[in-house]
Order: C-alpha cells, then structure tokens, then sequence
C-alpha cells in the first residue's frame, strides 16, 4: 500500500478555490432565477429535481464532512438487495 | 509525463485527437467496444465494429507511436436484447486472439434491467471460460449506486471471478470504496457533466489513496475530452502532489492491470522501435 496522498491545508484550498466557489454560486443562482423567471413557473414548484436541488443546497449547510457523497446519494435510485441475483453457468 | 488513457472511444474521434495526444505524452490507450449511439440492427454489424477495434483503429494509433488495446463485447445499452446480445458474444471468442484485444468490456449494466443483468453475466461466463479480464461500465447519475452494488452483487456470487482481474470503471465519490473495499481495480472517468471533473477525481485520490485507481477521459462522440488525463495531471501537480504519485495513477496503474492480460506488449515507444 503507497503512502496516503494529502490534501493541500485548508487555508490555501480557500485561497486558491474562494473565487471559484463564488462563481459557482452565482451560476446555480442565476439558474435558479431563470427558472423562476420564465413562463409556467409555478407549475414547477412541487417538481421533485427542485426539491432535491433545495435539499442538495441543506447538505452544503450541514458541517458533516463527505458533503460531495451525500450529494451523489440523494440523487441516486434506492438498491434492493434482494434483488434476484443471474446464476454463473459452466 | 508519459501516461496511458485505459478508456477511450477512439472510433468517435479525429486523427487530431491521436495527435494532441502523443503531444500531451499519451503512449498507449485501450478502447471498450461500447453503444454507437443507435442500437445495431443485427450481429454482423458488431463483427465490422470488433474488426475496426482490432485491426484499423491499431494502424490509426500507430501513426502517433501510441499502441491501442480494446475490449470485446456487447454494451449494456444493447444487452436489452437478449437474443442478439447471445449472437455477439458467440462472435467474440474468434476476435480474442487478436494482439491488441486486453479482454471483456466495457460490460455492465444501464438501467439496471433484469435482461442486462443476465447478459453481464454471461459475459462473465464466457471470461471465466477463456481466462480474460473484465472491464465493468457502471451505469449513469441516478442509476449507477444501484447499478454499481448490482454489479459487486454479480461479481461476488461468481466464484470464479479473481477480483484483481477486473476494473470496475466509472466510480465516483458514491461507489469508490464498493470497487477497493471488495479488491477489484478501479477506472474514475474524467468527463464534463455527467461523470467526474479533474478536481472531484483529484479529491479522490486523496480520500482512498493511489493504489488499484485510474483515470480516464471516456472520450467519445458525446462532449467530451480526449486530453482529461493531462488536466487530471496539471491538476495534481496543482496541488502540489508528487510526480512519483500522478505517474503511478496515469501510467504504471493501467500498465499493473494490463499486463495481466496474455496478450499485453511492451514496450509503448513505436515511433523509436527499429525492430
């Protein structure tokens, strides 16, 4: 097993992505604004993408770690593990 | 820096692209034979396509001094079709003693279907007949933790599945550890949108560690990125991380699982070889 690969410390991550971050923000706000901007919009608001988007945005708030994680979880179908399993022939 | 794309579609792509590469220093890829962006009408039209992936699209490859390997298979797209899906992987085994051919794949499953389920299955009877390694594609956004689990489900209960002998590709934050923790290899594919950027691959990397991972761009003819690989580099080197490291993920990782394979060469360098 190699050595663990570090992650730069926190304070030049923040200095080197701050910018970034803001900009990404902006965008995902814009968006949102274009959404309710256009036509039929109110038809969209039980629409259940905006409410996993809204519940997406509560993960960023949250101070657990492995936020990223948790996103892909909620967009993510739910496994059954009991799922019928194919047989191996030969 | 020298390094390997294990997972390209290069019949998507330009002879450009084959150039840019060898600049950015890509010295040998692999191509999974995967969905054409229309479902085939028959089998004949897959013994053309593993034709292309072992004899043309290798000569195309050569011009740059890059050696190209490719997997075998029916997609899972396609898998839907059982019948047609069992008339391809018959076609399979007389492609396998082909030079560049590294094994199965991409297999898998896309919407998680009992129909793909079965055929993945019996694309890993027919690896487990004839000694191959295996190539998984996992599936898209919502359905790849399912799909993904499904998969490991599949491997797990075939006991003749070597974990070691099988790459589990586009893992991402959600499905990482389920590939490592069970002992198979794992691909991160860098791809806009849809997959991992060059930064969350980069995260990664630094969350499970270096070993049994790769990255590649999945380059195709959806918008994509034939050089990711080299953004993935600049990108470690961004953050400061050891040349010893980037090269073991983009170079000596594929060429670890690839040698596995009876019909793995070396070395890359083509444009020097005088023999």
């Amino acid at each position: 097993m190699t050595k663990p690969v570090q992650p730069l410390p926190a304070a030049k991550v923040l200095d080197q992505q701050f910018l970034d971050i803001r900009c990404r923000l902006l965008d995902v706000a814009a968006t949102m604004d274009r959404i309710g901007r256009g036509d039929g919009a109110t038809h969209l608001k039980d629409d259940h993408r905006l409410e996993k988007i809204k519940k997406g945005l509560f993960i960023l708030l949250d101070s657990s770690s492995a936020k990223a994680e948790q996103i892909q979880k909620l967009f993510s179908l739910e496994y059954d593990a009991s799922w019928e399993i194919p047989k191996p022939r030969y | 820096m020298n390094y390997i794309d294990p997972h390209i579609h290069m019949i998507s792509r330009v002879t450009d692209d084959y150039h840019r590469m060898a600049q950015c220093g890509c010295v040998a890829i692999s191509e999974p034979a995967f969905w054409a962006g229309f479902d085939r009408g028959s089998a004949a039209g897959f013994r053309d396509y593993f034709h292309h992936l072992t004899e043309i699209e290798p000569k195309r490859a050569a011009q740059f001094g890059i050696r190209h390997f490719s997997w075998l298979c029916i997609n899972a797209k396609e898998a839907e079709n059982v019948s047609l899906s069992r008339e391809v992987i018959a076609l399979i085994p007389e492609y396998l003693n082909k030079p560049n051919v590294l094994g199965i794949g991409e297999i898998g499953l896309n919407k998680n279907t009992r129909n793909e389920a079965i055929i993945f299955q019996e694309h890993l009877d027919l690896a487990a007949k004839t000694n191959e390694l295996v190539l998984i594609h996992t599936p898209h956004l919502e359905d790849k933790l399912k799909g993904t689990r499904m998969i490991i489900d599949m491997l797990k209960n075939d006991t003749r599945v070597v974990p070691a002998r099988v790459c589990v590709d586009h893992v991402e934050e959600h499905t990482v550890r389920f590939a490592l923790d069970n002992g198979f290899w794992c691909g991160m594919t860098l791809y806009p949108t849809t997959k991992c950027t060059p930064a969350r691959a980069a995260d990664i990397i630094e969350m499970v560690g270096a070993d049994r991972i790769m990255v590649n761009s999945a380059g195709d003819w959806g918008k994509s990125d034939p050089l990711a690989v080299p953004e993935f580099i600049l990108e470690m080197r961004r953050r400061g991380h050891p040349e010893s490291v980037i090269q073991k993920i983009v170079f000596e990782n594929p060429i670890s699982f690839f040698r596995q394979s009876s019909r793995w060469s070396e070395p890359f360098t083509l444009l020097n070889d005088r023999k």
